[in-house]
């Protein structure tokens, strides 16, 4: 054996390639390699019998003018539904993770621990449990109808708010994580010293505090609305067939109908219209600081 | 505006403090709703795990009854869903922890060629929507002629998990003393006890949280799985077939298991934690 500096010198020129191969390897054939396959069907045509098509590559750019002519409501109402569900996970997140970040004291930790329970019951079954609290003949119904909030004939089940909540509540926990980790960096000094400086709650929340939480904002809105906008449990669970998001007609098209040319056409205008979305809103925001 | 501000300068006026506790008390107020609305599906499934439901659907409350905490198993179909789940969650776990713990450590040790693209390049899987990915997947199969069931499951899972595990355990090892491996090497020990004795310690705690992260993460898959699993049936599939069928108050009995077992690993971990200091 040689000395221990020297044979770890020699091997540190490989070895980075040797650690980081296995997944990179993995991650290119189940990963990218699906991706060129999606692009592929995304351009091909189904061909032969009804009963036994086959895909035909054919350069078949026609499958994104039916996409984007057919299901432009779809798309639409998806980015609506995952656009509202961000803002309200942001508005409803933002008072727990400041409250557990700068209020809680020594009960910080089993605040945080209270927040992730619920995300131990699986995603289907807490989407079922709120179609049994809004539906027709439950209580909410009835107390609001009592109240008089909601008409004697409405629901609350299967409309746009109940898509939008369930969305809302399914994700929001990829909300407050990330600016409960952005508030409970800020250095209380600073605070303080905008106290001082005769700065009012109002003043300390627009200049010292949302600056400073802006990442944790950033990554938090991204995590809530990559995995709203391409949901369809919320729309099939909790919505109607007026609740349709493109995610419904993704899962529809390649697992009923078998339409896959126009699937897959639809699952890239997504990764586009998302991958857009988020130069956009990163840009606006002026971070690049994401992790 | 500026004559407050002076007015406030001058003496800092007991109206201000007010105004602050009352802030302060609707904040609170705000954040235990906020609590209490994560809570309330959290608390329908357990009572709804003590109905008796009439029809098929355990949707409506009937009466109380302990038969369904007695008889937890008593749908094959839903414990051997369970079951698979946990075997998937479990070896596809094994699967990624390898590979994203070397890439993590490799991100954080060396230094190499190609290290942003590689950061950058674990990311996208996480920022790609999850009927997108299964569709891609289900196009690469049907490509290839494979027959989609365990086998293809278990390659899904571990394509989605191997990003989270890399960057977990790259955030909780980035910014470790790992001078004190030239430490223990200094004092005589060799390579393999200091990887034994100094690294690994030091790493373990990041792959435990990232393993159990990746285990929730395949126990609570849907949207992946419903693309590639053919006529195989996890938990979460099976749930959703119930749906369509029949609902037995024994999912509420198993979730609410599974939710107590995760609140005793949980207060195990904090104690446990809080004992080592």
């Amino acid at each position: 054996m040689a000395g221990v500096a020297g044979s770890t010198r020699q091997r540190s020129r490989i070895a980075p390639y040797l650690m980081i191969l296995p997944a990179m390897a993995y991650l290119g054939v189940f990963y990218v390699v699906p991706f060129f396959s999606l692009l592929r069907t995304s351009l091909s045509e189904m061909v032969g019998s009804i009963y036994l098509p086959t895909l035909s590559f054919s350069w078949n750019f026609g499958n994104y003018a039916r996409a984007l002519g057919d299901y432009r409501e779809q798309i639409l109402r998806s980015f609506g539904y995952a656009l509202t569900a961000t803002v309200l996970c942001l508005l409803l997140a933002f008072p727990l993770a400041y409250v557990i970040a700068f209020k809680a004291g020594r009960f910080k930790n089993l605040l945080l621990g209270l927040v992730i329970l619920p995300f131990f019951v699986t995603f289907l079954i807490r989407t079922i449990a709120w179609k049994t609290i809004l539906a027709d003949d439950g209580w909410v119904v009835d107390a609001l109808g009592t109240v008089g909030l909601l008409p004697s004939e409405g629901r609350l089940l299967s409309t746009s708010w109940a898509v939008i909540g369930g969305l809302t509540y399914n994700w929001i926990i990829f909300m407050i994580l990330p600016l409960y980790v952005s508030l409970e960096k800020i250095d209380s000094r600073l605070l303080e010293a905008s106290r001082d400086l005769y700065a009012g709650n109002r003043r300390m929340f627009g200049k010292v505090i949302l600056p400073l939480a802006l990442p944790g904002v950033l990554a938090g809105s991204l995590l809530v609305f990559i995995p709203s906008v391409g949901d369809f449990i919320n729309a099939d669970y909790l919505g109607s067939t007026e609740t349709t998001m493109i995610g419904n007609v993704i899962q529809t098209q390649f697992l009923v109908v078998k339409d896959y040319p126009v699937a897959a056409a639809l699952s890239f205008v997504l990764m586009a219209l998302i991958l857009a979305g988020v130069l956009l809103y990163t840009r606006a925001l002026g971070t690049e600081d994401l992790v | 505006m500026t004559v407050a501000g002076v007015t406030g300068l001058s003496r800092p006026g007991r109206n201000f403090r007010g105004t602050f506790r009352l802030g302060d008390l609707a904040l609170r107020v705000a954040a235990g709703l906020v609590l209490l609305f994560l809570f309330i599906p959290i608390l329908v499934i357990v009572v709804f795990s003590f109905n008796d439901p009439a029809g098929k659907f355990n949707y409506t409350w009937q009466g109380f009854t302990l038969d369904n905490w007695a008889h937890p198993f008593k749908y094959p179909a839903l414990t051997d869903a369970l079951k698979l789940s946990l075997n998937v969650a479990a070896v596809s776990t094994a699967i990624a922890v390898v590979l994203g713990t070397l890439v993590a450590i490799a991100l954080v040790r060396q230094r190499f060629r190609g290290r942003t693209a590689v950061d950058t390049f674990l990311i996208l899987p996480l920022t790609s929507p999850e009927v997108v990915m299964g569709a891609s997947l289900l196009t690469l199969f049907l490509g290839l002629g494979w027959a989609t069931g365990y086998v293809t499951i278990l390659i899904a899972h571990v394509a989605f998990e191997v990003s989270f595990i890399a960057m977990t355990v790259r955030a909780r090892i980035r910014g470790f003393d790992w001078t004190l491996e030239d430490a223990s090497l200094d004092l005589g020990a060799g390579p393999g006890r200091t990887f034994l004795r100094v690294t690994l310690p030091l790493i373990v705690p990041g792959i435990v949280a990232a393993a159990m992260l990746s285990f929730a993460l395949s126990l609570d898959d849907f949207i992946i799985t419903y693309f590639v699993s053919g006529s195989t049936v996890t938990y979460p599939l099976y749930v959703n077939a119930a749906t369509k069928a029949a609902v037995p108050p024994q999912i509420n009995v198993l979730a609410t298991a599974i939710l107590l077992i995760s609140l005793i690993l949980l207060a195990v971990g904090t104690l446990y934690r809080r004992r080592r200091g």
